[in-house]
């Protein structure tokens, strides 16, 4: 017998219990939780991003769309960094006021080479208000998981208030799972030591937020 | 069945050793405390966190009494998204699938980011067996692997450990295991965590091979999920071209919805935060032409025990666990005795109730585990998922004591009575230790009327034979642990 039919028969039999005709899933989990917390204007729920991702460290910055290649090169410029790299679909004009040297996402690049950048700009998918969240999915303006990862200074750019969701309820409901999902909340850091809470571990030790107004 | 620490003195002595040292106990304290304050403060974030606890435990419910049904179907989604679906029966075989695994890629080095299944099924010794360097990659894990050390903690393993003893590990071991730490290294965190990021990334960047556990797999769409901080996730995830995950069957979830309730109370009752920092979601692999992310990616289902713990109908609910460590931080008994002496990698009150369950109750530790509490009600209180330890202890403790019908292997077996013999007086001496020392009770919360329930007519384990012979009284307002302080089982009459 193989191990599959092994598990499941033993599965099968430990459930001897179990009515067949048990309550179905739709009425055996009650979702009587809320699908946000608290009633907030679309300007406060952008103001609770960026309190909570300040709260977890992340540098928050805000601009006029057409403010932005200016503040990303600015933050380029603070954090002295020489490269950048740039994920394929990113919006030319963001990076329009940059010399900084341009490092494309590319399949073949060896992580070698991407941990000798100094930073990463990226969109994202959608930022989660109430925890602070910023949700990459791979999407064109975000590029391979590993640019936003290797390294060490993320700037992050959130169109608000379209990208910002209250909750982790209404998240889920906007993404893909058949893309890979990368959930960034603050940057890297680690409490394992004396529960002294330490940044930069692994991934960016600065993460930059930029909240980008549409119009 | 692995996973044993093996020499293990049964939880009393351990943790008897355990209280007799003052560093180990102040680490202890100053971490438990500090989670849990923390962690009251991020939970009353929410207002429906009643709700999010019971959806939680619906979730897991459901999916357990239906767990054939799930897991067929995950590994039909796995399989339309690129994944191939091992399954293992015990430990020997899953650490059998991944070592063939591993070899047939080549490669003698993997890194690992931080799983309870792995550790429970000794991976790393078996990898080690076959010539295969496993890297832990977590900043605990690499203390305690480097510290040749076991974990404490389900949360932060290396909780037992200041940063003193952290330097002089760094300082004396990372240079056995590639890039040694920095000359003249403090004992400060930044700098610590400093040396680990140094010493780890040359193994990330040069990684062929993965492993990973995964908090939740979602049986419609195939997804799984890691959730952690420090980003060592994301690299054992994402860098290598082989990902091998190896997952107990019990971590299913129906559907992709289900991850909002768990997004929702995993983070905040473990680390306290309203989330970690990052959390990993893939589905197979990413279609070849993206190529982002491992292009061959193995699902290793295991059960070692799991199906023998889902036959007990009561002890089932010990599979609702989502580990995220709160049950430990209010343990007063945990809060003394330290991780080590459960002699499992599941340690606290979920330990208690979920080692005897996967491995059976042969060994003395095993038959002393459900003595490890003393029944204040605490875990149940904090536990996200609603699982009803005390509950489970008491109908532990009672199989151990009275015997019964128990689930080993997948075969129906009759457990004996332990009447004089190990297992009791394992529990006898465990008892003691928990009832003898009142501070260790004292700070957990007092819920009079909820133990009442866990007062059966007659008493498992020590009180059995005084219990026989007359009703218990009634205990309306007498938690356990103080008609043991009060009578000791019977043996002191009060007077
Ligand atoms: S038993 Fe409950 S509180 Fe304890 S680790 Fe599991 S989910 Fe968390």
């Amino acid at each position: 017998m193989s191990s599959r039919d092994l598990i499941l028969g033993r599965v099968r039999r430990a459930l001897a219990d179990v009515p067949r005709n048990d309550t179905p899933y739709e009425q055996a989990v009650q979702r009587e939780y809320r699908r946000e917390h608290g009633d907030r204007s679309t300007a406060r729920t952008v103001d609770l991003l960026a309190e909570n991702l300040a709260d977890y460290r992340a540098l928050v910055h805000r601009c006029a769309a057409g403010d932005l290649a200016r503040t990303v090169a600015g933050l380029l410029d603070a954090h002295g960094s020489a490269s950048v790299v740039v994920p394929a679909g990113l919006d030319g004009t963001w990076l329009a006021e940059t010399e900084v040297t341009r490092v494309p996402d590319r399949a073949e690049d060896t992580t070698a080479a991407l941990d000798r950048v100094d930073s990463v700009v990226t969109g994202c998918a959608l930022a989660i208000a109430e925890t602070g969240t910023l949700v990459l999915d791979g999407g064109p303006d975000q590029g391979r998981r590993r640019i936003t990862l290797v390294p060490d200074h993320h700037i992050c750019v959130v169109r608000v208030p379209g990208q910002v969701v209250a909750s982790v309820p209404q998240a889920l409901e906007r993404l893909d799972p058949a893309r890979p999902l990368t959930w960034i909340s603050g940057p890297s850091a680690t409490s394992d030591i004396e529960l002294d809470r330490v940044e930069g571990v692994h991934g960016p030790r600065t993460l930059e937020v930029v909240l980008v107004s549409e119009e | 069945m692995s996973g044993t620490f093996v020499g293990m003195p049964a939880f009393p002595e351990a943790a008897r050793e355990a209280v007799g040292n003052p560093t180990l106990r102040g680490n202890l304290r100053h971490a438990t405390h500090t989670i849990r304050a923390k962690r009251a403060v991020a939970v009353s974030e929410l207002d429906d966190w009643a709700a999010l606890r019971e959806a939680g435990k619906q979730i897991k419910d459901h999916t357990l009494r239906h767990l054939d049904r799930y897991l067929v179907q995950l590994e039909e989604s796995v399989t339309a998204a690129g994944g191939v679906v091992h399954w293992a029966a015990d430990a020997d075989e899953a650490n059998r699938i991944v070592v063939g695994l591993v070899r047939a890629t080549g490669e003698s080095e993997v890194v690992k980011v931080k799983s309870m299944a792995t550790q429970e099924i000794g991976l790393n010794e078996a990898l080690e067996a076959a010539g295969i360097h496993a890297y832990e990659t977590d900043l605990a894990e690499l203390i305690v692997q480097l510290g040749k050390d076991r974990p404490s903690h389900i949360l932060v393993p290396a909780i037992h450990r200041n940063r003193g003893e952290i330097r002089e590990i760094f300082a004396r071991e990372m240079s056995e295991w590639g890039r040694p730490a920095p000359e003249n290294l403090t004992d400060t965190p930044a700098e610590l965590a400093e040396a680990a990021r140094l010493h780890l990334r040359e193994k990330f960047l040069r990684a062929k091979v993965g492993i990973s556990g995964a908090n939740f797999m979602v049986a419609e769409t195939g997804t799984l999920m890691v959730v952690e901080s420090e980003g060592n996730g994301r690299m054992c995830l994402t860098l290598p071209e082989t990902l091998i995950s190896v997952v107990g069957i019990e971590k299913t979830v129906p559907t992709w919805r289900d991850l909002e309730v768990f997004l929702q109370t995993l983070p905040r009752s473990s680390t306290a935060e309203r989330m970690n920092p990052y959390t990993s979601m893939w589905t197979g692999t990413t279609d070849s032409g993206a190529a982002d992310g491992p292009r061959t990616f193995h699902l290793v289902l295991v059960d070692n025990g799991r199906t023998d713990t889902l036959a007990d109908e009561v002890g089932r609910q010990a599979l609702r666990c989502i580990r995220c460590s709160a049950c430990l931080n209010v343990c007063p008994v945990y809060e003394r005795a330290g991780g080590h002496a459960y002699g499992s990698v599941y340690p606290g009150p979920i330990g208690a109730i979920l080692s005897p369950q996967l491995r059976g109750t042969g060994s003395e530790i095993d038959a002393s585990l459900p003595y490890a509490s003393s029944l204040c009600g605490a875990c149940y209180e904090v536990c996200p998922v609603a699982i009803d330890i005390p509950e489970v202890l008491v109908h532990l403790r009672e199989r151990i004591a009275e015997g019964g019908q128990v689930t080993r292997q997948g075969n129906k077996a009759v457990l004996k009575p332990a009447k004089g013999h190990a297992a009791e007086r394992a529990a006898m001496r465990a008892a003691r230790w928990a009832f003898g020392h009142p501070g260790a009770l004292r700070t957990g919360q007092r819920l009079a009327s909820r133990t009442r329930r866990f007062h059966p007519r007659t008493l498992p384990g020590p009180g059995r034979a005084w219990s026989a012979t007359r009703d218990l009284p009634a205990v309306p307002a007498e938690p356990f642990r103080d008609w043991w302080q009060r009578t000791r089982g019977g043996k002191d009459v009060p007077k």
